[in-house]
């Protein structure tokens, strides 16, 4: 390898351990409403603890949290090493990450009180829409302002994504978050009636396009060849599918408002834009997979490898589902059922979380001091894919079966016309699936303890080798 | 919209189809295929293979089919679409289809009489079914009620029990006011009328000497409506208060709030999402519950 400067790595070793953590947190979360959903007693008639306040705080915790602390772990990372250059500030980079944490213990702190905005994944009050912008600010400057001293004379492919992610989600971040304060708690949004319902759908569906694609896209072109150790399979691939991506996906919104008061054409519009999104979408599904032809026996050995291509997997899966999904004929069965919660886990489990669990086995030895994937127990590692991937299997498919049946048993008439079933039937037939789902949750969270056992040996291994080399 | 917007959106999206088109054919051929780019990042190289053709053609024929649904459908603007479909008319069209097919089924028990309804079969299981999907989110699935909202197994009647009142009742709905008599009658005074109000009910904790102040207020004020024997008067929908049925709970603190600060049940009007035919069918089913 080429002589490099020192890299600021103290700042990734931060959020990469925060990925661990807050991993466990967002996941148990996660797993608690799962049981209020199946055993509705749960939430002990305690106002902190009602589903409508931990849901919010699981979806937030998960992304924001989780996920974006692996992706400014790895953005950091990766910016430095594709670019041969150490962060341009690292006082700036230090503040990303205490602002960051801030922002998630904000969360926390507010949404289980109850203050809430009500713009799903945007539910942050005011005061802390603004802290988040002004570490956002310090993560584009400290992020491109190191792309910019580069010493290599191209710019990756995996800088290209988080560029867009770290762009598009400032723009997106910023316009659905107008409003107007009333108090420190609690403020209106400046949009109204349908075209709030537009906006926060164009911020929904592109956190997801942006915060967790063009992201997590980011990541998995870096970690996916240096763990295959092959070559990317098409730089003309990745050209294509990266300016495909995210010009269609901002389009994409309007297919959550399908059916409503939502002008026709701009439902039209959405659905045709979703629909041209799948090809972008497994652009890069096929890059990272093909990636491995030439190396594909390294999948029966390494299960860090293992990780990143099952992750593809779900990856390419979601994005063929999202556009089949934003069909109107298909979304009218589809819509308000359980089959949505499925299609959002098998991207948020399957393919965010299991590409970031594998870059964060690959990174963390690296920043303590090892040669990368070099964890404490590779068996470990096996172990948590297995889970992690029943965990989802499960998941995604207990909520398909429920979706398809909640949908089908609304729109089933009797020879006179009247509905079949009335709405609580539905719900009492769904509590299999609920149960099974509980099920899939609790194994895919044993597996982030499996996890954060496995990273805190390997730190305490890599300090005692420190303390051996002095 | 204004045609300016028209023209913005039917502008922006054709060219992005067309930029997508583009790009694509820009990058149709490599120039090294099996080659890497000579580019070299951290030690990860790229090779410079093509395009794969199947997602290739994948591309194209989703924009090809985007290009023939916006012919199609509204999407364009203003432009409505070769189809001229609507959400709102699709919604029509199947609300007539139904309408049509199904209207005759219940129109056939217009004219047997609510009573003599309520003791078929057919018509029961129909009005069930109804009363499931409309009814049971508020009366309970088995018509039981719950606090606010009317027990109607039992024998009590706020609004009457005449198959055609009840058919009213639902078509219209039903408003009930109970004033609130706070600034009316002082806290002393509204003790006394609670006091009154249990006793009409033979309640056994009745403290008599406050009870029999609280009548003269209750003949006063209360009277009107609940009658001056607490029976209650169907024509207002003012309970009976001499039986042990309560609507919003019979414990003496309760019965105070209800007294300082009124009552104001709404039971829903049900004429256009049901229409007449089917609340016909469905104040019988409501009417078997209480027999």
């Amino acid at each position: 390898m080429s002589e490099h400067p020192e890299y600021n790595l103290k700042v990734v070793r931060q959020f990469a351990v925060m990925t661990v953590v807050w991993g466990i947190v967002g996941m148990l979360v996660g797993v608690i409403i799962a049981a209020q959903l199946t055993w509705p007693a749960l939430n002990m008639d305690i106002p902190y603890l009602h589903f409508g306040r931990l849901r919010p705080l699981h979806t937030n915790a998960v992304i924001f949290a989780f996920g974006g602390c692996a992706l400014m772990a790895t953005s950091f990372y990766i910016v430095q090493r594709t670019c041969q250059v150490r962060l341009i500030s690292d006082g700036l980079a230090a503040f990303v990450f205490w602002g960051w944490q801030l922002v998630i213990l904000s969360a926390a702190i507010t949404l289980p009180l109850g203050i809430t905005t009500s713009k799903e994944y945007a539910e942050l009050e005011w005061p802390i829409d603004i802290l988040i912008t002004l570490v956002w600010v310090a993560y584009a400057i400290v992020f491109f302002g190191t792309v910019m001293k580069r010493k290599t004379q191209h710019i990756y492919v995996a800088n290209w994504f988080f560029s867009a992610f770290i762009i598009a989600v400032a723009i997106l971040h910023i316009f659905n978050s107008l409003a107007i304060p009333v108090t420190l708690t609690k403020s209106y949004s400046v949009y109204a009636g349908t075209v709030d319902a537009m906006v926060q759908w164009w911020y929904g569906h592109n956190a997801v396009g942006f915060f967790l694609t063009a992201g997590f896209l980011g990541m998995m072109y870096y970690f996916v060849p240096k763990q295959a150790e092959r070559p990317v399979y098409s730089y003309r691939l990745s050209v294509v599918h990266f300016w495909a991506l995210i010009a269609v996906y901002v389009w994409a919104g309007p297919h959550h408002l399908h059916y409503t008061a939502l002008p026709d054409w701009a439902q039209s519009l959405g659905m045709v834009m979703s629909l041209v999104l799948l090809a972008p979408s497994w652009g890069g599904m096929i890059n990272g997979i093909m990636t491995l032809s030439g190396a594909w026996d390294k999948l029966r050995t390494d299960p860090i490898l293992k990780f990143l291509i099952v992750s593809l997997s779900f990856y390419g899966m979601s994005t063929f589902e999202g556009p089949m999904m934003s069909i109107k004929s298909v979304n009218s069965l589809s819509h308000y059922t359980d089959w949505t919660i499925g299609h959002v886990h098998s991207g948020a489990l399957g393919w965010v979380a299991m590409v970031s669990i594998g870059a964060m086995y690959h990174l963390i030895p690296i920043l303590f001091g090892r040669k990368q994937g070099e964890m404490y127990s590779e068996k470990l590692i096996d172990i948590h894919f297995w889970m992690s991937t029943i965990g989802t299997v499960l998941y995604i498919a207990s909520m398909w079966v429920n979706g398809l049946m909640q949908g089908l048993m609304w729109r089933a008439v009797n020879s006179d016309g009247t509905l079949t079933y009335s709405f609580v039937e539905s719900v009492e037939a769904s509590f299999p699936g609920y149960v099974v789902r509980f099920i899939g949750g609790a194994i895919f969270l044993s597996g982030m303890f499996i996890m954060a056992y496995n990273v805190w040996k390997t730190i305490q291994v890599c300090k005692v080798e420190a303390e051996a080399a002095k | 919209m204004s045609s300016a917007v028209s023209w913005f959106v039917t502008i922006a999206t054709l060219v992005s189809l067309l930029v997508f088109f583009l790009i694509l054919q820009l990058n149709k051929s490599v120039s090294r295929p099996g080659q890497t780019t000579g580019h070299d990042y951290d030690g990860i190289q790229e090779y410079d293979n093509p395009l794969p053709a199947w997602w290739y053609w994948g591309f194209m024929f989703t924009i090809v089919f985007g290009i023939g649904y916006l012919i199609y459908y509204p999407g364009l603007g203003n432009y409505k679409g070769v189809s001229g479909w609507t959400q709102v008319g699709q919604l029509e069209a199947d609300q007539k289809e139904a309408d049509d097919k199904y209207g005759p089924i219940f129109a056939q028990y217009r004219s047997v009489p609510v009573e003599e309804l309520a003791t078929n079969p057919a018509a029961l299981k129909m009005g069930h079914r109804m009363f499931i999907n409309n009814c049971s989110v508020c009366h309970g699935a088995t018509g039981e009620g719950s606090f606010g909202f009317p027990n109607l197994t039992d024998s009590e009647w706020l609004w009457g029990s005449e198959g055609a009142t009840i058919e009213t009742t639902i078509i219209g709905g039903r408003k009930a006011a109970m004033p609130a008599w706070e600034g009316v009658l002082n806290d002393s005074q509204i003790t006394e009328v609670t006091e009154y109000v249990l006793s009409m009910s033979a309640r056994p904790d009745v403290d008599q000497a406050l009870a029999d102040k609280g009548q003269q207020h209750f003949m006063t004020f209360c009277a009107a409506c609940h009658g001056p024997e607490g029976k209650g008067q169907t024509m207002f929908g003012a309970p009976d208060l001499t039986n042990d049925i309560w609507l919003y709970g019979n414990s003496r603190s309760r019965i105070e709030y209800a007294i300082k600060k009124g009552r104001n049940g709404e039971m829903p009007a049900f004429a256009n999402k049901l229409g007449e035919d089917k609340v016909h069918i469905l104040a019988a089913y409501v009417k078997s519950l209480s027999q």
